[in-house]
């Protein structure tokens, strides 16, 4: 079983990127699971999702604390939130930021990979809401879900104008760190 | 969940069981939105705007009046829908009496939530495990797909002519309801199949006049109680028996009245109600591959309380412990309680320790699982402690 954390604030789609990625995975035929860590929702706060990848049926629903995968959408979390808690040294971290992975200072022995999402997504969505574009990063960084997959699921989410423009957003990301 | 279909979906808990609902056809719902049960209601109200569902959705002031509410449409035979959680059932509790009493065959998925004061919106089952004597049916289940099932047996179960008994479908607030998994989406032409119309024995008809639920002197009061309870014991073969039916129709089972996992040469068997069966089933796998004999019973039916299905599950374990969401302030906790009960009487004889965990949504780990099950081996050789708080955090008391 593979699980991934994410990271995010209140209004930036932590908890539809973590849906994402459990459709895509069972698009995949791989089990999946995802769900939000329950908080009181405001804009702007801290906020966490999950989502847990297996090729068997997942039962467990206890949090995530050991994660495979940390997803970060926006690098002033790191100020406030201990992103790598937990991670393991074998897993990866991806974070949203424009500075080199040096100046971060992540505490971990994980692989630390960086993309300015949000430069992407102003570019092709002229919004700064990075989950798709994360997602791509996602995708192209662990190759635990298939781009086909996730794009499909992105779809489905989001139709017409908006669903091709993020995945021209989710492309361009996953080129980026593939 | 059961094995992958084609016919699975990744979709949100609560969807999923406004999906079944739909499916069940209600005639009337009525319900007042609160967290974390809002997403059923919102799901149901687009259902039957957008004319997918054709039921007539009536919103109201509060809990207390979308019960009130629905008194009226059942009495008057109409299939009637609620959800509700936490404060919402608690502003409820006048009206729960008056349907169990006026024998009105509702469904609820109640959304299980923590109570008030302090404020807390996160999961436990405080909620649903206090309202167990209020003459409801209720059914707890594991994951969402079981959430689906039991909310079309529900009716079957609720409406049957020798049953005529309103149900809860407890499931875990957020972890059942905000989650996303994979679930088969009930059939709606196979579910009519199942769940046919609602043939009530007795309704309000001003051509035949009658009155419900009107008054009862010294005199009968007592014969009303003792045919709500002969109900609720017909419950246990009913419940059991449309499991059973569900079972052939669909191919899903996950017991009637109670389930078990690992349990049959199980030592140590864990005995719980709701999601937290998931997390333990992975526990007793990991320290099962230790050589450690531990097991699980899950109790599906809390009410009836299914006395000789417990007996018979647990007879040949050498202790029991028992988690649940909820506590009976000044006394234990709700499953604990009833389980030691069922037991004295019998010439069984094994060590029953209780805790309550995961009040207020505080989360339950592997790791808690395992530290309950090093406890009951503790328990096996004497019992130190009857009942405890998990992880009560000493430092902030």
């Amino acid at each position: 079983m593979k699980e991934i954390r994410l990271h995010g604030r209140g209004g930036q789609g932590s908890v539809t990127a973590a849906e994402m990625i459990a459709v895509a995975a069972f698009e995949d035929k791989r089990f999946s699971q995802a769900f939000p860590a329950f908080g009181v929702e405001r804009r702007g706060a801290p906020v966490m999702a999950f989502a847990r990848i297996a090729d068997q049926p997942i039962r467990i629903r206890s949090q995530i604390y050991e994660p495979d995968y940390v997803i970060v959408q926006d690098v002033t979390l790191l100020d406030v939130v201990d992103v790598a808690a937990g991670l393991k040294p074998t897993g990866k971290i991806i974070i949203n930021t424009d500075r080199p992975r040096e100046a971060l200072k992540l505490k971990t022995d994980a692989k630390v990979i960086t993309i300015d999402a949000t430069k992407i997504a102003m570019e092709i969505l002229k919004r700064p809401i990075v989950n798709t574009t994360m997602l791509g990063a996602f995708c192209g960084a662990c190759k635990e879900v298939g781009l086909e997959s996730m794009n499909k699921a992105i779809s489905e989410r989001f139709k017409g104008e908006l669903g091709k423009k993020n995945l021209l957003a989710i492309k361009a990301a996953f080129e980026r760190v593939s | 969940m059961s094995e992958k279909t084609a016919n699975m979906k990744v979709v949100e808990g609560s969807y999923a069981v406004a999906h079944a609902v739909m499916c069940c056809r209600p005639d009337v719902i009525s319900a007042y939105p609160i967290t974390p049960q809002t997403h059923i209601v919102e799901n149901l109200s687009q259902m039957v705007a957008d004319g997918e569902l054709d039921s007539e959705f009536l919103t109201v002031d509060s809990e207390f009046s979308a019960l009130s509410v629905l008194i009226g449409s059942s009495a008057c035979g109409a299939r009637s829908y609620s959800s509700t959680t936490s404060q919402g059932l608690a502003l409820m509790y006048e009206v729960l009496y008056n349907v169990s009493g006026m024998r009105l065959p509702i469904v609820m998925n109640v959304a299980n939530r923590a109570l008030g004061a302090p404020l807390n919106i996160w999961n436990d089952q405080q909620d649903s495990v206090g309202a167990r004597d209020v003459g409801w049916l209720q059914i707890y289940v594991e994951d969402v797909q079981e959430a689906v099932d039991a909310t079309l047996q529900a009716y079957k179960i609720a409406e049957d002519a020798e049953i005529r008994t309103p149900i809860m479908v407890c499931m875990d607030g957020f972890i059942l309801t905000h989650v996303y998994e994979p679930v088969e989406l009930l059939d709606k032409e196979k579910a009519r199949e199942f769940l046919p119309a609602y043939q009530p024995a007795d309704i309000l008809d001003p051509a035949h006049p009658k009155t419900f639920g009107a008054f009862a002197d010294p005199s009968t009061y007592t014969e009303f109680r003792y045919q709500q309870f002969e109900a609720q014991l017909k419950a246990l073969d009913k419940i059991e028996k449309v499991a059973r039916e569900f079972e052939e129709t669909f191919g899903r089972y996950y017991g009637g009245l109670i389930d078990s996992y690992q349990a049959e040469d199980a030592e140590i068997v864990i005995v719980t109600l709701g999601s937290v069966i998931g997390t333990i089933k992975d526990a007793i796998d990991a320290m099962r591959s230790e050589g450690k004999k531990v097991g699980l019973v899950k109790v599906r039916s809390y009410r009836p309380f299914p006395v000789q299905a417990l007996r018979k599950a647990l007879k040949d374990a050498s202790v029991i412990a028992v988690i649940e969401k909820d506590v009976a302030i000044g006394s234990e906790a709700g499953l604990v309680t009833d389980l030691k009960a069922a037991f004295y009487n019998s010439n069984i004889r094994i060590p029953i320790i209780g805790f309550t965990a995961g009040l207020g949504g505080r989360d339950i780990t592997v790791k808690d699982i395992r530290k309950i099950v090093d406890k009951a081996e503790t328990a096996r050789k004497g019992i130190e402690f009857e009942f405890e708080f998990l992880n009560l955090r000493m430092e902030i008391l």
